[in-house]
């Protein structure tokens, strides 16, 4: 058998070609085994693998809403408890569901120390709804709700730490993924299920459809967001940040132009000042995680 | 065992004699004493549950879907702003067929602010799929919870239940209250084994995404089942009955209603005091009955039909209204008795813990006569200006 029928997330689901979250729920799966418990937000992740009376998941697997996953998840690590039963619990949900609406549910659930894993599929806007911003958008991105325009450049506010925030409740496991390095996904979600209380793990899935930019280029794309310090790779144990992906960096340029939601930035017209922001953050980022590797000549 | 006992502390009493596993509440006035006295519990190893202290309503309805999915019986209790932020969840829960059991401590919802009881909380989740029940004392709020896991888990309703009994009124009063034993408790209601539960043996998806060729047909099962309910309530009134003496066979209570000319609709603790005006006004010749209300949803339309059948006019407390419509019990009382031509005449009372005495009821029953109604009764002419 090919690795592909053992998956435990069926193929045959409705998302795009090239959609990214597919992938990390293959990965998340593939990490987790059977005796694993999903409950999933309302996002594109749930439509597209559970449209009644099919499912693409050989676990068992919930969805009861958009922002309560964490709730959910809470009384499911509760009732295991009290039955005495082993199974790992997983909440999944969009970036939306977990840096905006949920996020009460989250923080509650995160505090209380429940034993479960949170994982983000992080595709930078609500995308289930048609492209709006969400908190995880990054800067000048232009989405439904947000649009580039006359009078703006995008998405006005940068990427609300997430991570940062989960450790602070005293999060013993907190990691930051990415689809382009699957190997390490896994690892993660392996590490996090194995570590007792509450975990968080973000997947950045970039999202073809939403993003702009053609399906077959969802790796490459994700990886250029690693090279060029937009997104950073990394691992924090107990508040200390402890493993990070270094990367020899290259322009954030060669990151956006390659996505119609950055199109703005460089047509009619380059605009130079926004590009600078951008290349800003990434530079924050890489002073911040030490992400640099200095090639010496 | 006849105890005198706060309502609160009883109902937490047969709470804990229900064993839920799971339990997940959060404070909100008058239902407080409810989920401190299971903390309690829980501290002093005399309940054996898991109880999450959630950040806010919508987690505690949440986390109680969760637990309820997983298998295990769970509780929570709730009123007026606690229940409208679980409005959301409360439709999921019946949706998904998920028997959680739930105390409303009734109370008015705001603005402006209130702390004190009526009705509008609870009637306002009447579409959700919820089986409602509404206690007169605080005998029939414990016995209704036994009886409400027992319906709630049945495998031919498998629905969510409120049980619900008046702010204050009700929750911080002392009365005698009769509790039953573990043994008894136990006797009457089995462990809960759900029909699937989610389980890495046997791997299923809950909560699926409906097309329209599917969503109606889901919408259709709810309301069957909620229908069927009603023999099942009666069904486990009746055993209760036998095996405790107290019968909660029917969906509503007729008291004095055999030759009654003019007959109060009523649900929850005011009854108390419509049984005492009536008898006063038995005294005095008047032939007024009451016909109390004791599940709301499902609604017991042929009951009413028959209880009123003969009586020349209807009169209906309302501890709600429908803004813009009328109270909500009225609306449904007027639809059961369609077509037979009786008035039914409604009466907004006592919304916000405004107090209701006997000599209030006298006056509703002599306006309906006069065929005066649909309004709100005793209103402060000095406060509207
Ligand atoms: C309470 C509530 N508000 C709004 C919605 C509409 N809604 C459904 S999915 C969604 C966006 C999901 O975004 P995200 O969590 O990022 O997941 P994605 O679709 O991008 O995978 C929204 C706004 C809803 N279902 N429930
Ligand atoms: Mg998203």
């Amino acid at each position: 058998m090919t690795d592909e029928q053992c998956s435990l997330f069926e193929p045959g689901h409705r998302a795009c070609g090239g959609c990214a979250a597919a992938l990390a729920a293959r990965a998340i799966l593939d990490a987790a085994g059977p005796d694993t418990i999903i409950v999933s937000a309302t996002g594109c992740m749930e439509v597209f693998s559970t449209p009644y009376p099919e499912t693409a998941w050989k676990v068992p697997w919930i969805h009861s809403l958009f922002e309560n996953n964490s709730a959910v998840a809470s009384g499911i690590t509760a009732a295991l408890k009290k039955q005495g039963r082993k199974e790992k619990v997983i909440a999944l949900g969009g970036d939306g569901a977990t840096f905006d609406i949920g996020m009460l549910c989250l923080s509650g659930a995160f505090e209380r120390g429940h034993d479960f894993v949170y994982i983000c599929y992080d595709n930078e806007a609500y995308m289930n709804t048609g492209i709006q911003r969400s908190g995880a958008t990054p800067y000048d991105a232009s989405t439904t709700t947000s649009p580039a325009g006359k009078c703006s450049t995008g998405n006005r506010r940068p990427k609300k730490d997430l991570p940062a925030i989960l450790a602070a409740h005293g999060a013993p496991y907190v990691a930051t993924a990415t689809i382009a390095y699957l190997p390490d996904l896994k690892k993660k979600v392996r590490k996090a299920l194995d570590t007792e209380g509450p975990c968080y793990v973000q997947v950045h899935a970039p999202c073809c459809t939403g993003w702009g930019f053609e399906g077959e280029k969802t790796l490459a794309i994700a990886r250029l967001a690693v090279e060029t310090g937009l997104f950073v790779s990394y691992e924090m144990e107990n508040g200390v940040v402890t493993r990070v992906k270094k990367v020899v960096r290259k322009p954030v340029e060669e990151y956006l132009k390659e996505q119609r939601r950055f199109r703005h930035l460089f047509r009619p017209k380059r605009n130079d000042a926004e590009i600078a922001k951008i290349q800003a953050i990434a530079d924050r980022n890489a002073e911040k995680f030490g992400i640099d590797i200095n090639l010496k000549k | 065992m006849m105890e005198i006992m706060e309502g609160s502390h009883a109902v937490a009493h047969a709470v804990r004699m229900c064993r839920p596993e799971v339990i997940a509440a959060y404070p909100i006035t008058p239902q407080t004493h409810i989920v401190e006295a299971l903390a309690e519990m829980v501290a002093n190893c005399s309940l054996d549950a898991e109880y999450i202290t959630v950040e806010s309503e919508f987690s505690a309805l949440s986390a109680c879907l969760g637990a309820s999915a997983a298998g295990s019986r769970v509780y929570s209790a709730t009123t007026s702003q606690g229940l409208a932020l679980m409005f959301e969840v409360c439709f999921n829960t019946a949706g998904m067929r998920l028997p959680v059991v739930m105390s409303i401590v009734n109370r008015a919802l705001g603005a402006p602010l209130s702390i004190w009881n009526d009705q509008q909380d609870s009637i306002s989740l009447r579409d959700s799929g919820w089986l409602q029940f509404y206690a007169e004392d605080n005998q029939e709020a414990t016995d209704l919870h036994y009886i409400a896991y027992r319906v709630a888990e049945d495998k031919g309703v498998l629905l969510p239940a409120f049980v619900c009994f008046d702010g204050f009124i009700l929750s911080h009063t002392y009365e005698p209250v009769e509790m039953l034993t573990q043994e008894q408790v136990d006797s009457y209601l089995p462990p809960y084994s759900p029909v699937q539960r989610l389980d890495s043996k046997n791997p299923i998806s809950i909560g699926l995404f409906a097309s329209p060729d599917y969503y109606m047909e889901f919408r259709y099962e709810i309301d069957r089942a909620m229908k069927a309910s009603s023999q099942v309530i009666r069904e486990a009134g009746r055993r209760f009955g036998e095996m405790f003496g107290r019968d909660y066979s029917n969906l509503v209570e007729e008291y004095r209603m055999d030759d009654a000319e003019c007959a109060i609709v009523a649900m929850g603790s005011i009854c108390g005091t419509v049984k005492d005006a009536i008898d006063e006004m038995r005294r005095d010749g008047q032939k007024a009955g009451l016909l109390r209300i004791r599940t709301f949803r499902p609604f017991p339309g042929d009951e009413i039909k028959k209880a009123l059948a003969g009586v020349s006019s209807v009169a209906v407390l309302d501890k709600n209204i429908s803004l813009g419509a009328k109270g909500a019990v009225a609306l449904e009382v007027r639809d059961a008795l369609y077509g037979s031509g009786i008035p039914v005449l409604d009466y907004i009372i006592a919304l916000g813990g405004r107090d209701v005495a006997k000599k209030d009821i006298k006056s509703v029953v002599k306006m309906a006569m006069a065929g005066n109604g649909d309004l709100f009764y005793g209103l402060r002419g000095e406060v509207l200006g």
